[in-house]
This record gives C-alpha cells, structure tokens and sequence, in this order.
C-alpha cells in the first residue's frame, strides 16, 4: 500500500492536571475504514478534534499526505461529530448550503451536489423546511450529506448511526461503502463492535489516553485467538471428553441427542490434526471450525488486562 | 466567498429577516411617536374636572381662587363639618379645602379633605395659590406695593462663551449640549444592552443545539466569534437607521395629525396644554418672558452652528460600535461558558456593572464635564463609549478625543483576545458547571 493518507507521531494533549491523550501514534492507510475505538473517556473526541485542528496538541506531529498537517487541509477533512446538531430555525436547505460553502465550496457547485444528494435519500421535499419540523433520523440524514458534500479525503465518522433506525443504519453503511469505493479514507469512531467487523479494515484501540492495541482487523483477531475450536459431532459427550486424551480439554457443550456440538481448547501444543485424529476414531465429526474472538470480545479483553495490569494502586 | 464573509452574511440574513426584528422595527418608532404625543393628547383631553368647596375662616381667599379649566372653587356660606357632609353625599363635590383663621401666622395646617383623590396638579395650584397670596398679603403689610414687587422682578440668564487656546470665541448652550450628549448615551448604551445580549444568545444557541463543532470544523472558533459579532452589529446598526428613519416619518406624521385636529378645535388649547406649568406665570411676566424666550432661541440657533456635527457624528459611530464590540466579546465569552440562559447570571454581572455605572455616571459627568473624573471615566474604555459621547456636546480637545479613541481600540483587542480564549474552550464544554476559577484555567491553555 502506498503513502497513509494520515499519520500522528507521539501526539499529546494535556488540559490542565489532566491527560487526555498521550503519545499516540497511528497510521491511517489510505482507502481504508479505520475503526477509532475505545471507553468513554478515553481520549478519542480530543484526538478527533486534534486531527480537525479545533484544538492542537502540546507536543507530537501530524501528517496529511506526506504534508504536515496545516488549515488548508481542512476542506479535504470532513467531519460529523458525535454532539451534532442543526440551526433550528433555518430552513434545511439553506442551511446545508451555508455549511458546505464554509467547507469551501463555491455556491453552484454545492447546489448541483445537494440536489443530487436530496434526491438519493429522499428528503428533497423538506428543502425548505425548519430544522424544529424535522425528525431526528431526518436530521441526521442533512448531517451525514453535509459532511460529505464537498468530497473529502478523510471522513471522520463519531458514531455514525446513533439515533438511526435499522433501514437508515443500513443506508449509511451502504453509503460508507460506497465512498470507500471512491477511494475515501474513513476513520470510524464507535461502541457499537458489530459495525467495526462489519465495516473496518484497521482499528486502533484508545484506553486511559493511550494506544493499548492497533493492526488490521483480520491480524488483531488472530492475535486474540486461544486455541479454541467448535466441533459438530455425532455420539456422546462422554465418547468425545475420553478421546481428547492430552490433546485437548473440554470447555463447554450442548445439550445430549443426536447432533452434538462441544467447544475445545488444544492444551500442550497439540495440531488440529492431531486432535481431529483421536475424536475420529470414536465419534463421528461433522463440522470443525476456530473459535476466532469477536471485536466485542477482544475490546473486553484488551481493556480489561489493561486496566488489571496498569491501575494497581 | 471567504469564511468569515459567509459567517456574517448568515447571522445578519437570519436575524434580519426575523418576524420579531420586523415587528420591533415598525413597532419602535411607533411607541417613540407615541411617547412623545399621548402626554400630549392625554393632557388635551383630560376631561376629569375637580370641584373643591372652600371653607375660608380667615376670610382672605374667598375671591382669590381662580377656577382654571378643570378646577372649580365654590364658597358655600356653612361651616366645615356640613361641607363635609355636603362633599360625601354628593356627587359634584369631590374635596373641601379647610383653612384656618390664623392663616397669616402660622400658614401649616391647611386641610384638603377628599373622598376622590385629586389630582397631583389640584395640590400644587391650590398650594402655589395660597403661597403666592400669602406673601403678597404679608408685602402689602410690609407697605410694599404690587407695582414696586412686579418692577423688581428680574430675570437673568447667562450667555456662556467658551474660549479656546487659539482665542476663538465660541457661543455654546448648555442645555442643547446636555440633550445631544445623553441622546447619545442613551442610544449606546441601549445598542450595546440589546445587541450584546444578542450575541450572548447566538453562542448560547450553537452551543445548545450542537452545530458548534460542525462548524469550527470548517473554520476558527475565533473567525466564528467575529463574524457573529460583526453580523450582529451589522442588524443593529440596520435597525438604528430604520427606526430614526420611520420615527421621523411617523413623529412628523403625527404631529400634522395633531395640528390639523387642533385648528379645527380651538387653537389656544394645545398651547395651554403643551404649557401647563406657564399657568402659573404671573401675568406681568410675560412681557420679559417673551423677550428672553427670543435671546434663548438666537442663542440655540448660534450653538446649533457652533456644535461640531461631523466630529459628533463621527465620534458617535465610532463609540456606538467601540463600546458594543468591547462588550459584545465579553458577551461572547460568557455565552460559551454556560449551557443555558438561566446560567449566565452569574457572569453578567461584571459585564453589566461598568455599562449601568457608565450610564449612571452619565448624569453626572454632563454636570461637569471637565472635572478629573470626567475625564479619566472618557478615557477608560469600558466607561469611555457613554461618558465621551456625553462630554463631546460640551467641546473635547482633539487630543482627548484621539487618546480616547485608542485606547477604546486598545481595550477591543485586549478583550477580544481575553473572550477568544475563554470562548475556543467553552464552546465544546457542555454540563460543567463553570467558575471563575476555570475560566482563568481557559485563558492559559494554549
């Protein structure tokens, strides 16, 4: 992969006695989904604001495709923010107008592309509604067009789907999809851990200010395997628990009758093979897989070793 | 178009075209032009007449109470207590005026008894009546005639003539300056109360409704405040000039409304009207009053002339936009701070307390407009916009004027520094409850 199309150095941010984020290093790579997760409170709105130069850090740099990180960036960022809101007594569609123009945008340009826009989703009858008349999924919709009106290179995304419904959730999505297809970068700030294995490519996990955890998805999972496997079986628990033998211990199973399934752990350094030879010999397997851990688990998982291992008194 | 441009275009364009901006532009002028000329039309007609009956046991009043339009005096021959009974059985009396024998000597314990309560103007006529007589019996006594009292009357009024450095004499009037200079005050310190609150409300509302950080996303939190402040100043300066402009359309409207009203009726009742304290005048007065009031008008003709009007037109845009935008960023600053309007008490008071001491300072500086604390009150700039703008009427050196005006300008920069800082962190700040404390924390991060 080419150049990241947005890198932080050692970035801090202090606010008076407290640390709000230390020495993060992160590479975003261009054309990716990059997953920002983390507690509440972990520092995540004030990197995000680091990188939309609404605050600056006490130390660190910051790079923009190969570029240090300067004002005229701006109009290649596109942001929604988690606390977002609209002007209520203004009319949508002027409103929309305004925000785009300030993201640099020339009057007629913004125009074609909102009409467009409206169109997509529907919502072009409200163009001269008051924000107060409309819902807040309605809202929602003019904030996510908005930010991503004027074409930015990076698209910073903090929740993105709080207070839609599942149909505007799965319009969104298919929208971040397809602005990845164009050659978008998004970073994706969220709680909600199915989006990330849905949508993400990269995450970087932020706890108590600092990174605790960063790769591709598919590594990190890897990384937070624990040898554990799922087998479909027919016979009994106890005719599989005897054939592990040292290469496996039981973990849990189902329930007894005529398709089984039991999840087991390889102990002592044992192979799948090895394993799937001894259990063949008495029962009969019919489906074998890894258990690999979901990004909920492992967000569980890294913060909580985390915090056992760091936050002794 | 630049950011800042687009800023000030939006809250102008919103503001401006407002149901409620409207309405106060048409309904302004109309309350001025009715502030001037309900007294007026409420003195013509006040129908309400008093009936006094009078019980005189000194025996000196009894054909000295005039009746004027709407007091009547009656001298029934009875004594007080059936006055009394007359007064509260009937509807056509409403007081009994009581006075005493030894009036000469000891004038105290004069009685209005009343069951409707008379008229602030009933009191005052009866009380400058028996005064008035009181002394003229107490002259006649004395030998003094009416004749040598009225030819010793004199009246005097000053020409004042300022004299400046360069020994050009200039005529001023006092009175005219004491009225442009709190005309003045008064509109800044409006402008700068209702436009300044104005801006506070603006923070208060991106705040409150979440757009702030899509929108310093786009540009400096700083580039924001200002073009709030500026657009804002901009609707108020829109408004000033659509009120001065319809109040005087509708001030002279009226006033040939009223004129053609009255040349139909009687053509002496406005004047009587408009001149209820003349009433009083003694007639041999008039004469010497009409020759003063001939001086006095030659004199406001003179200092209409001698008054600088550039320099106080100018001074007065300068200080109605210096003293709003130094105090408009302080609003600023507070509105970032609070959550809700509720909150912003605690802040305004340090805010509001420098433009209400200025304002009461006001009356007195135009007092004395050349004492030390006049002066220092006009170089301040968190005073200077009222007190200058008072004390320019009455002639300001040039070099007060200048050192004023810098360090108004000074003291805008100063503050908005001071209000940026505080507003870049409080605008993202949300249900904290805020102290003085952390806001001089704000002013240092970096």
């Amino acid at each position: 992969m080419n150049q990241p199309i947005f890198r932080a150095e050692n970035v801090s941010k202090a606010y008076a006695g407290h640390v709000a984020i230390e020495n993060i290093s992160i590479s975003v790579p261009t054309g990716s989904i990059f997953g920002l997760l983390g507690p509440n409170g972990a520092g995540k709105t004030t990197f995000i604001r680091i990188i939309n130069q609404i605050t600056g850090p006490d130390t660190g740099q910051l790079w923009f495709n190969g570029e240090r990180l300067e004002e005229k960036h701006l109009g290649l960022i596109g942001y929604l923010p988690e606390e977002r809101g609209l002007y209520k007594k203004m009319k949508v569609g002027e409103q929309a107008l305004y925000l785009c123009q300030l993201k640099g945008l020339s009057k007629k340009v913004a125009l074609e592309r909102l009409k467009y826009w409206f169109q997509k989703f529907g919502i072009e009858a409200w163009w001269n509604k008051k924000v107060e008349e409309l819902s807040k999924g309605m809202a929602q919709k003019v904030q996510f067009i908005v930010t991503v009106l004027h074409e930015p290179k990076l698209l910073i995304l903090d929740e993105p789907f709080s207070g839609f419904d599942p149909i505007n959730t799965n319009l969104i999505k298919s929208e971040i999809l397809e602005l990845k297809k164009k050659g978008t970068t998004i970073i994706f700030s969220t709680h909600n851990m199915g989006s990330v294995e849905e949508l993400c490519d990269h995450i970087a996990l932020i706890n108590n200010a600092r990174v605790i955890l960063e790769g591709e998805v598919k590594e990190v999972r890897s990384r937070f395997r624990t040898n554990t496997y799922n087998i479909d079986f027919q016979g009994s628990v106890m005719q599989l628990s005897a054939s592990l033998g040292t290469y496996g211990e039981l973990i849990e199973h189902g329930p007894e009758g005529d398709h089984m399934d039991a999840t087991v752990r390889l102990v002592n350094g044992a192979t799948t093979n090895q394993l799937l030879g001894n259990i063949m010999r008495t029962v009969e397997v019919t489906g074998f897989r890894e258990v690999i851990p979901s990004m909920n688990d492992i967000f569980i998982e890294a913060v909580g070793r985390y915090n056992r291992e760091n936050m002794k008194p | 178009m630049n950011k800042i441009g687009l800023i000030i275009q939006r809250e102008y364009l919103t503001r401006v075209r407002k149901k409620s901006f409207i309405v106060m532009t048409i309904l302004g002028p109309i309350l001025m032009a009715a502030l001037m000329i309900v007294p007026v039309w409420m003195a013509m007609n006040d129908e309400d007449e008093s009936n006094i009956l009078v019980i005189d046991d000194s025996f000196l009043f009894n054909e000295r109470m005039t009746d004027t339009d709407n007091i009547h005096f009656f001298f029934p021959e009875v004594g007080l207590d059936s006055a009394k009974n007359q007064m509260v059985a009937s509807d056509d009396f409403d007081a009994v005026l009581y006075i005493h024998k030894n009036i000469m000597s000891s004038p105290s314990g004069i009685q209005l008894i009343y069951d409707k309560q008379p008229g602030i103007n009933v009191i005052r006529y009866i009380e400058n009546t028996i005064e008035n007589d009181i002394e003229k019996f107490k002259l006649a006594k004395s030998g003094i005639d009416q004749a040598t009292i009225e030819a010793a009357k004199t009246n005097v009024r000053l020409v004042t003539t300022k004299l400046d450095e360069v020994g050009e004499e200039s005529k001023s009037n006092t009175e005219l300056s004491m009225v442009v200079g709190m005309f003045s005050g008064i509109l800044i310190y409006m402008f700068i109360f209702l436009y300044g609150v104005q801006v506070m409300r603006g923070v208060i509302e991106e705040k409150t409704s979440r757009i702030i950080e899509v929108i310093i996303s786009s540009v400096k939190p700083f580039e924001l405040m200002m073009g709030k402040i500026i657009g804002i100043a901009l609707v108020g300066l829109t408004q000033f000039l659509l009120w001065i402009v319809l109040s005087a359309a509708f001030v002279s409207g009226g006033k040939m409304l009223v004129e053609d009203h009255f040349s139909k009726d009687s053509p002496t009742s406005i004047e009587q009207a408009m001149n209820t304290t003349e009433q009083f005048v003694p007639e041999g007065e008039e004469a010497v009053s009409a020759e003063l009031n001939q001086e006095a008008i030659d004199e406001v003709f003179a200092s209409i002339k001698q008054i600088d009007f550039p320099v106080i037109l100018f001074s007065f845009l300068f200080y109605f936009l210096g003293g709003y935008l130094i105090y408009s960023a302080l609003f600023a600053a507070v509105g970032s701070a609070v959550d809700n309007e509720a909150d912003s008490q605690q802040f305004m008071l340090p805010i509001t307390a420098p433009i209400i001491f200025s304002f009461v300072m006001a009356q007195v500086v135009i007092n004395n407009p050349e004492s030390p604390m006049s002066f220092w009150l006009s170089m301040i700039p968190f005073t200077s916009p009222i007190i200058m703008m008072v004390r320019i009427p009455f002639g300001v050196p040039y070099w007060e004027l200048g050192l004023s005006m810098a360090l108004l300008v000074i003291g805008f920069i100063g503050t908005t520094w001071i209000a940026g800082r505080i507003y870049r962190t409080g605008i993202l700040m949300y249900g904290k409850k805020i102290s003085y404390k952390e806001l001089w924390k704000w002013l240092r991060y970096h």
